[in-house]
């Protein structure tokens, strides 16, 4: 056991930050050291900032996206084409999404993948809520599964594809295939395969 | 000097019944000898965590843990495809802080995500005695030294497998319900289909390599060989399917028999079609006798003749490395002529040896560049020093 270094209080924050994703303990200490050097720039806004948001986070109520507002700021914003679905897995994927600047359109948040083994069914994602939301009288035309390549997340895009099929409107997914800036050679044959498949006229 | 793939310094820590070791090898072949229980597998073995996987045991990590020490360690030096590079892996237990026991593995000193990395830098073939009962043996000894081959040649194998064996998890799990979502099943069996036609299409890829090396020697324009040219297919009806037609429409096939066998499934609770069933079939050439037909002695030279084909192949699509190979107990077990037949292809592969064995005589021949140590209790000293 290791002597102690410094008072609980600092323990513990150390203890809170080695626990976000991408810190181990070694960050964390130096986070740590970072915050506590800088009380009244970094600290104290921090701490503000983390009370606010611990106060005023929600989930979206109509895409499950994350905000402060409920409905969330892309759900309302009339600029986008309410005529487009754009199915994610998680809250990070929309954002990276929104970064690349790909698309205008309003998103659905899963909040997962189907997994049998892990006891994550249909009802356990926001898949009812994405069905009503195409229903009878609904402006979509397009929904976009743009969900992750593994095995789970493509099962999950087979199952709502089915899901979807009676409804009037168009399911497409995301390409598979050759990276931008990518070389043929240096790819593995499903990749290489799946973008012979789905490969399209100039 | 040609370039060689090569060990040129080991490390090992807490590592089986070494407790320290380091070895300076070269960039020579390396022959340990030594009373039974000294530790010459342990070494064999440690080499082989520098390829990706398990080893060449298959143990659990935590068994390869030294009495007594809090995890195991192994670091190497070595001459590789891209020049010299260092590698590492380590493994400590759970200590009880909530911090998870876990593998790690380096390469020039910078962490990496898995064992699979490894694969771009080194190719290590290994036969064991466990082997011997390959032929005779479950089908499933025989499909995993098959996916080793396959590995060999393609280090994105066992990202496929395991895609595979995960998709296939996921299915029987929801199979086992009694109202399994129809849309769900179908959402898998795509993923199952497209996986296990990759699955099986890298099989025969590989199978038909080897063919070239391992095959006819007529057809394959080769130097006679003292081991026995062999016959090798992958059984299986995924691979029928791919051999038949062309792979998407194996695919659309392949779901449907997957569909179609829902019922079947569920009752058997796993499922019974797919290449997780496929078994690799050898049959001695010259005899024409399927290998597990064989006497021993002969299905010991057909395995042999298997892993140095296979050597010969690698090499050939490795950049000309041969890779590096770990024959454990292999020269006990084979006539004097057959001996010097081993030891003279392992010269013509060129590439770095380690073998083992309890009599220091049965290495007369085993080539001048190779070193003989003798190892005794988890100590190691070249012979006659």
């Amino acid at each position: 056991m290791s002597r102690r270094i410094t008072g609980p209080e600092i323990e513990r924050l150390i203890q809170l930050l080695a626990r976000l994703p991408g810190l181990g303990p070694r960050s964390a200490r130096r986070a740590a050291l970072h915050l506590v050097k800088n009380r009244e720039k970094l600290l104290g806004p921090l701490a503000a900032s983390l009370k606010e948001t611990e106060e005023k986070v929600l989930v979206c109520s109509s895409c499950g996206g994350i905000d402060t507002v409920d409905p969330c700021t892309i759900c309302t914003d009339d600029r986008r084409d309410a005529s487009i679905i754009c199915v994610v897995e998680e809250v990070g994927d929309l954002w990276a999404l929104e970064r690349a600047g790909a698309l205008n359109a309003l998103y659905h948040v899963l909040g997962g993948t189907l997994s049998a083994i892990e006891g994550v069914g249909p009802d356990d994602l926001n898949i009812p809520s994405l069905i009503s939301r195409c229903g009878p009288g609904s402006p979509v035309k397009e929904v976009i599964i743009a969900v992750n390549a593994t095995v789970e997340g493509q099962a999950t895009a087979h199952y709502i594809t089915d899901r979807l099929k009676d409804f009037d409107l168009t399911v497409s997914r995301l390409a598979h295939g050759v990276p931008v800036g990518g070389e043929l050679d240096y790819l593995d044959e499903g990749t290489l395969s799946a973008a012979m498949r789905q490969r399209r006229p100039f | 000097m040609t370039a060689t793939l090569a060990v040129n310094r080991i490390t090992l820590t807490g590592f089986r019944n070494y407790a320290q070791l380091r070895l300076d090898t070269g960039a020579g072949s390396v022959v340990l000898t030594g009373p039974n229980g000294a530790g010459k597998t342990n070494l064999l073995e440690a080499v082989s965590l520098l390829a990706p996987g398990r080893g060449l045991r298959g143990a659990p990590f935590d068994e390869l843990v030294r009495q007594g020490d809090a995890g195991w360690a192994v670091a190497a030096e070595l001459e590789a495809a891209t020049g010299p590079v260092k590698l590492g892996t380590a493994y400590s237990l759970s200590d009880g802080t909530g911090e998870a026991a876990g593998r790690q593995v380096t390469v020039d000193g910078l962490a990496q995500k898995g064992s699979g990395s490894l694969g771009h830098h080194t190719r290590i073939l290994w036969l064991t005695p466990a082997m011997d009962r390959l032929f005779a043996g479950p089908a499933s000894d025989r499909r995993r030294f098959l996916d080793r081959l396959v590995l060999a040649f393609d280090p994105d194998h066992s990202t496929r497998v395991l895609g595979f064996e995960k998709a296939m998890r996921e299915r029987n799990r929801l199979l086992a319900e009694p109202h399994a979502d129809a849309s769900w099943l179908s959402g898998l069996e795509v993923e199952l289909a497209a996986r296990g036609v990759a699955v099986a299409a890298a099989r025969l890829a590989a199978i038909d390599t080897l063919r070239g090396y391992a095959g006819k020697p007529t057809e394959s324009g080769g130097k006679p060989s003292h081991f026995p040219w062999v016959m090798l297919t992958c059984e299986g009806e995924v691979e029928s399917l791919i051999l038949a037609m062309p792979a998407v429409q194996a695919e659309d096939q392949y779901r449907k028999m997957l569909h179609d066998s829902r019922r079947a499934d569920a009752g058997a609770g796993r499922t019974l079609i797919g290449p997780h069933r496929s078994d690799l079939s050898v049959t001695h050439g010259p005899k024409d006798m399927p290998a597990r037909l064989c006497s021993t002695g002969e299905q010991k030279a057909l395995l042999i003749g298997i892993v140095l084909a296979h050597a010969r192949a690698v090499k050939a699509g490795f950049g000309g490395l041969a890779p590096i190979l770990l024959l454990d107990e292999v020269a006990a077990h084979l006539d004097a002529g057959r001996r010097h037949g081993l030891y003279g292809e392992l010269e013509g592969l060129g590439g770095q040896v380690w073998m083992t064995g309890t009599d220091r005589s049965l290495f007369e021949g085993a080539g001048p560049g190779a070193t003989i140590y003798d190892v005794n209790h988890g100590a190691i000293a070249v012979h006659g020093s």
